[in-house]
């Protein structure tokens, strides 16, 4: 993989170029949670609630995930779960997110559910709370890798019949890493390993006046610290 | 010689392969149909055929180039799609799109829902054996197509919705163009309800035919016209407004049993609820700007492109690097003519997402079809499969 970017042309080469790996800014801008308005904000299982851009977000524990997700539908109203995926964070120590979005229709209210997992660890299914989350938590399953205890389903959902890996992970390359093709000697189709005529490009538009902490000239400054 | 012996063996259960060229499967479903008989005692939906990595595709897109990614989602209403991006992007950016923006993008939502329930009722007519619905709904689909292309310079893939506005104003006419559209299309729908509402054939076909009951409907996550044909009078643009749907009436539809025959009655008075509501987006649409006049986000006209400095600087800051989004995350959904459609989008302050998941109609719809044709005989399943609106696009991503 190429990198091309703006600053390697434009600065002189070498490592001191090369902005310093940021920490991901945490998605969700708080915002103080009324817990006259948002009752189940004050749940047990809830570890943090907020609002973020005028919706309801909270934040649970695999542990306690699917026994809140049970007291929300039950309880609190929220007949639907319109939404379930997973959002990979490679570089937290708990690399996912799991994200329930429920909606509550008599209320008119949609919650967000965030359940940080850990690469490996297993989920709870809410299949039996809601029959459509198991499509969504096959999806999961497809394009994560995140498993899920008491799936009676766990067969992959959208890639191809014996595809290996998880796509939406963030270390999966974009182009993948088999193609298929016709093969007219053999007569059929084939798999292969991927072949691009281009290298892939993957451009890096962060500015190098914002990227670029250490100007030429100054590292030394920088290793004497 | 011994006698020959025979022996009978019994086999209750066959496995039939629907599709996925199957012309009823509408697009590439792959149906395994647990046969007892000629009825039908499972069925296990294959999707993903299509699948092309339209979420992974987006994270490496800057938000521009990630709009038209919505058009090959649902390509029988693409500007719904897109219409849900563009509404997550603002929310993160925290702007709004000019009042003649939001007018126009509310017209195009229903004449894209007009779009696709046309599509949707005469296929459905077609699966069920009646072949006129579908020759005379493609003519009225031109129709609109041709509204798309003159406002967009794209039948299909339209690329109109924009975060910030839409692309580019109406051309000159084409409101004139609209509103006599709006004048005549009522008989159309009249036409069809003549040819199918009390046709005996079409009722023994699709009538308590893959009933759904409003709890079921709630557990299988059903949304739009699906979820009002069982009983259920939820529709976002009344119960969520976006855009200018707060300040235009209409009626929402239901349905009483929630079969096949009450979802395509929702559906034929969707239509005319769409009519109402495009012509009353003609009365109150007010001329002024289509998109932000923050060119840091929307690019400026071309001719501003020969004069100004600044305005050439903003056009290629946009066409290479994009804008940044700041940091958030949002669920943000419109009223897709086939349900609730939705975008889960995360920014992380780059000019990238970080994270759009695409929350596809039809998925939870096709999931239940196991649900709703047991016990039903296999002509039915394709029935349920029209009655539902299913769209591979979407689905499959």
């Amino acid at each position: 993989m190429v990198l091309c970017s703006y600053r390697k042309k434009s600065a002189a080469p070498g490592p001191f170029c090369v902005a310093e790996p940021v920490s991901m800014p945490t998605p969700e801008v708080a915002v103080v949670v009324d817990p006259q308005r948002d009752a189940a904000s004050a749940l047990p299982g809830i570890t943090a609630a907020m609002r973020a851009l005028g919706e309801l977000v909270v934040t649970t524990t695999p542990d306690a995930a699917l026994n809140l997700l049970a007291h929300l539908r039950d309880e609190h109203g929220y007949e639907q779960v319109m939404d379930i995926c997973a959002v990979d964070w490679p570089e937290r120590p708990v690399r996912f997110d799991l994200v329930y979005n429920l909606l509550c229709l008599t209320r008119n209210e949609r919650l967000r559910v965030i359940c940080p997992i850990a690469d490996g660890a297993i989920a709870n299914s809410v299949s039996a709370l809601w029959p459509c989350a198991t499509w969504w938590e096959r999806e999961v399953w497809d394009l994560f890798g995140i498993g899920f205890h008491g799936l009676a389903d766990h067969r992959r959902l959208l890639t191809d019949y014996g595809f290996e890996g998880h796509p939406l992970r963030k270390d999966f390359p974009l182009t993948g890493y088999v193609e298929v093709h016709y093969d007219d000697d053999r007569k059929a189709v084939v798999y292969d390993k991927v072949k691009l005529v281009q290298e892939f490009r993957n451009f890096d538009f962060l500015s190098p006046w914002e990227g670029m902490t250490t100007l030429p000239g100054d590292e030394k400054a920088r290793v004497r610290k | 010689m011994t006698q020959p012996t025979t022996k009978t063996i019994e086999i209750d259960s066959h496995t039939i392969n629907f599709g996925p060229q199957h012309p009823a499967a509408h697009g590439v479903l792959r149906l395994i149909l647990e046969m007892e008989g000629e009825v039908v005692a499972r069925a296990d939906p294959h999707i993903g055929l299509l699948h092309r990595g339209t979420e992974k595709l987006i994270e490496y897109k800057s938000y521009m180039q990630a709009v038209p990614y919505f058009d090959r989602l649902d390509y029988v209403s693409p500007m719904a799609c897109e219409h849900a991006f563009a509404l997550a992007t603002e929310k993160l950016l925290g702007i709004t799109a000019p009042d003649r923006a939001q007018w126009i993008r509310v017209m195009f939502a229903e004449l894209t829902r007009v779009l696709n329930h046309l599509l949707s009722v005469s296929s459905f007519a077609l699966d069920c054996g009646a072949l006129t619905p579908g020759l005379w709904g493609y003519e009225e689909r031109e129709k609109l197509l041709e509204f798309h292309e003159a406002a967009s310079g794209a039948r299909f893939h339209s690329n109109y919705f924009r975060p910030g506005g839409v692309a580019k104003d109406l051309p000159a006419g084409l409101t004139d163009d609209i509103a006599a559209w709006t004048e005549q299309f009522p008989k159309f729908v009249d036409d069809v309800e003549t040819l199918l509402t009390g046709n005996r054939i079409w009722k023994q076909r699709v009538v308590d035919i893959g009933v759904l009951s409003p709890a079921d409907a709630l557990a299988w996550g059903f949304s739009g016209p699906n979820l009002r044909a069982s009983g259920i009078a939820w529709d976002l643009r009344r119960a969520q407004p976006y855009d200018k749907y707060a300040e235009v009436e209409f009626s929402i539809p239901t349905g009483k049993h929630g079969d096949c025959y009450d979802r395509y009655l929702v559906r034929l008075a969707e239509m005319r609820e769409s009519v109402k509501i495009i012509k009353q987006c003609l009365d109150k649409m007010k001329p002024g700007p289509i998109k932000l006049q923050d060119h840091k986000i929307t690019p400026p006209t071309r001719a501003a492109m020969k004069h100004s400095m600044e305005a050439l600087i903003h056009h290629f800051k946009l066409y290479t690097e994009g804008y940044h989004v700041p940091a958030g995350a949002t669920y943000t959904t419109v009223e897709a003519p086939k349900g609730e459609f939705g975008v889960y989008l995360i920014a992380d302050g780059t000019n990238r997402p970080y994270r759009c998941k695409i929350r596809a109609t039809g998925i939870s719809h096709l999931q239940a079809i196991d649900l709703l044709s047991q016990g039903h005989m296999l002509a039915d399943t394709v029935a349920i499969i029209g009655s539902l609106d299913i769209v591979f696009g979407e689905i499959d991503r």
